[in-house]
């Protein structure tokens, strides 16, 4: 075989990339164009998750339409119901309890440190560390036993509800809650020994998948994209909605890298935990007492006290599982501060009982649109790293 | 907050007037109504002027209005980080008639066109790689169009015997059942079911 040494173009192939590969964080596909070990092109194809929840949600009722969200990024799902929430009360125009709006604060944290710890662990996983895989899920299954006791369901929680949240949180499960938050920082220091200080993740991340500020303008990033790379941009800051606004300065703080790789984001993403866990102690201790959905509206069901003794108690309850509440004409664009970045719903209401159509921006969606411009010039062997730190969950980003 | 928004848009009316046809703010939000043929020229104004800066493009997405003329809105969402604010610049678009796309001035644009000729047979002109990205490969029809049933038309399973995955029409044990709640009490309807009776002649019997 002498005479193939001649041809220029063996050094160029195209590798097939999934779907069905552990690095590819669900089921990504991807079609790589190699120059010897170096990336020329990467053709992501998605969609294979495609379970068309913006089609559905135009066949159910605001209410129906909730749950569909947990199964979105389902490795922080009450985020995701945030923002729906948040979209129908802006075009109902109501207010939502004060205690409703702590809660709902301290599970959003709760969810962001499930998504940063899954993240952090599984990339790390990417690059060849295995240990804190399995220490990290131990916390994250603490949590998720916060989300059953509050909800009634781990994962799929259906908790945040137009107009508040749905049920009451013991006093009981403030208290474990606080105790995690005193226990959960030598946890983590605990991964953070295996990680930050070991030669090879630091190899394998460091200088890799450099984000510029240009690329996240033209790109669309958002959340820890951005903040890796030194924009303090934080929608729970800079567009604060619930009660972010009123958390003193010393336990909220927007963390912020400074070289935008593959390292920084690691560390952001850690960083940011820890004033999760901050913030939600921080709940727990200023919680304030009172009703969590609002008491007597349209939206909210009745309590199963009141349904046993008011005839129009169990009427509203019956109209408002059937028929549901109607949404006045409009259209809004509600966006939370997602673990992953920026996610927004676009609602357009006609005026009845359904959305006339709801679109879902998902973070990881113009993240994962960029991994071409990002992969470019890296090695085969990054790919998988610079993926794992663009934090996608295919959940969001095929819908 | 929608004070500085009515001054936005009249700031963007009025410069470049020739675009846009409509502004208006509802739910604290501002709501631009421009020309399809010049939307190109729209985003890098805003992206370009001081009091703009919306450097990010946040979501492009259709929406359908099967009885209008023009069914599609092609609706826009920008970002400024700079000035922390946001816009939503809607133009009409229908089957045929294509949009400028916003590669060059957005290369984000891309995977978001890509999904709203996807999901709505919304054309983009201009765009370098306009393929389907969310529907299986060998798709046929566009989802979320309002005349497109939500079952779909085909389904999907392995065939022992051909030894792959086959399409074939969907077939219902049960008819799709889509509930109307809507009730006719609550000021939906001026008219009473039945009132319609109270007219006409008793028929003797």
């Amino acid at each position: 075989m002498a005479d193939t040494a001649e041809n220029v173009d063996e050094r160029k192939f195209t590798l097939n990339f999934g779907p069905q590969h552990p690095a590819a964080h669900g089921v990504l596909r991807m079609i790589m164009d190699l120059d010897g070990e170096v990336v020329d092109r990467i053709d992501s194809h998605i969609g294979l998750l495609h379970r068309g929840t913006e089609k559905l949600l135009e066949y159910k009722t605001y209410l129906q339409g909730l749950p569909y969200f947990d199964r979105l990024d389902y490795v922080a799902p009450m985020n995701q119901e945030h923002a729906w929430c948040l979209a129908i009360e802006r075009l109902l125009g109501v207010e939502v309890p004060r205690r409703a709006k702590f809660i709902r604060v301290l599970y959003s944290e709760m969810g962001r440190i499930l998504s940063h710890m899954l993240n952090i662990t599984t990339q790390a996983m990417d690059v060849g560390a295995l240990t804190p895989i399995t220490w990290g899920f131990e916390e994250r299954e603490k949590l998720m036993g916060f989300y059953e006791r509050a909800s009634g369901s781990r994962m799929h929680s259906a908790y945040f509800r137009p107009g508040g949240v749905h049920q009451d949180l013991p006093q009981e499960l403030l208290d474990d809650i606080m105790t995690f938050c005193e226990e959960f920082p030598e946890q983590l220091g605990y991964i953070e020994s295996l990680l930050s200080e070991n030669r090879i993740f630091k190899q394998r991340n460091a200088d890799i998948g450099v984000v510029d500020e240009k690329t996240i303008m033209e790109w669309g990033f958002s959340g820890v994209m951005v903040r890796g790379s030194g924009l303090a941009w934080d929608l729970r800051r800079s567009q604060p909605y619930e009660i972010y606004d009123e958390i003193p300065g010393d336990v909220f703080q927007v963390v912020v890298g400074n070289n935008g790789d593959n390292y920084d984001r690691y560390v952001v993403r850690m960083e940011e935990m820890l004033i999760a866990n901050d913030i939600m102690k921080w709940c727990v201790e200023n919680m304030p007492e009172g009703e969590v959905l609002m008491a007597g509206s349209k939206v909210a069901p009745p309590r199963r006290g009141e349904m046993k003794r008011s005839m129009e108690a169990l009427i509203h309850h019956f109209k408002l599982y059937t028929e549901g509440f109607h949404v006045p004409e409009g259209e809004v664009y509600a966006a939370v501060e997602a673990p992953k970045g920026e996610f927004g719903v676009y609602l357009v209401s006609d005026g009845s009982n359904r959305p006339y159509r709801a679109k879902i921006r998902a973070p990881g969606y113009p993240h994962l649109a960029a991994m071409d411009h990002l992969c470019k010039g890296h090695m085969l062997a990054d790919v998988s790293a610079i993926l794992g730190t663009l934090d996608i969950v295919f959940g969001e980003v095929d819908r | 907050m929608t004070d500085a928004l009515q001054e936005l848009g009249e700031h963007i009316s009025e410069t470049c007037a020739d675009v846009v046809k409509s502004f208006h703010v509802s739910f604290g939000e501002l709501t631009i109504i421009a020309e399809r043929d010049s939307i190109l020229k729209l985003a890098k104004f805003l992206k370009d002027d001081n009091q703009c800066v919306f450097e990010t493009l946040i979501d492009i997405c259709g929406v359908d209005w099967p009885e209008r003329n023009e069914r599609f809105d092609v609706v826009y969402h920008f970002l400024s980080m700079r000035l922390n604010q946001r816009i939503r610049i809607k133009v009409t678009a229908d089957e045929a008639t294509p949009v400028p796309s916003l590669t060059e001035l957005h290369p984000s644009a891309d995977w978001f066109e890509r999904e709203a000729f996807d999901m709505y047979g919304i054309r983009f002109a201009g765009h370098p790689d306009m393929r389907r990205i969310l529907t299986d490969y060998g798709f046929e029809g566009y989802p979320l169009r309002k005349d497109f049933p939500l079952t779909g038309f085909t389904e999907v399973r392995y065939d022992d015997l051909e030894k792959r995955v086959i399409n074939e029409p969907v077939q219902l044990v049960q008819e799709y059942r889509n509930f109307d709640f809507l009730s006719p009490w609550e000021g939906m309807t001026k008219e009473l079911p039945g009132d319609e009776k109270a007219e006409k002649e008793p028929s003797d019997g």
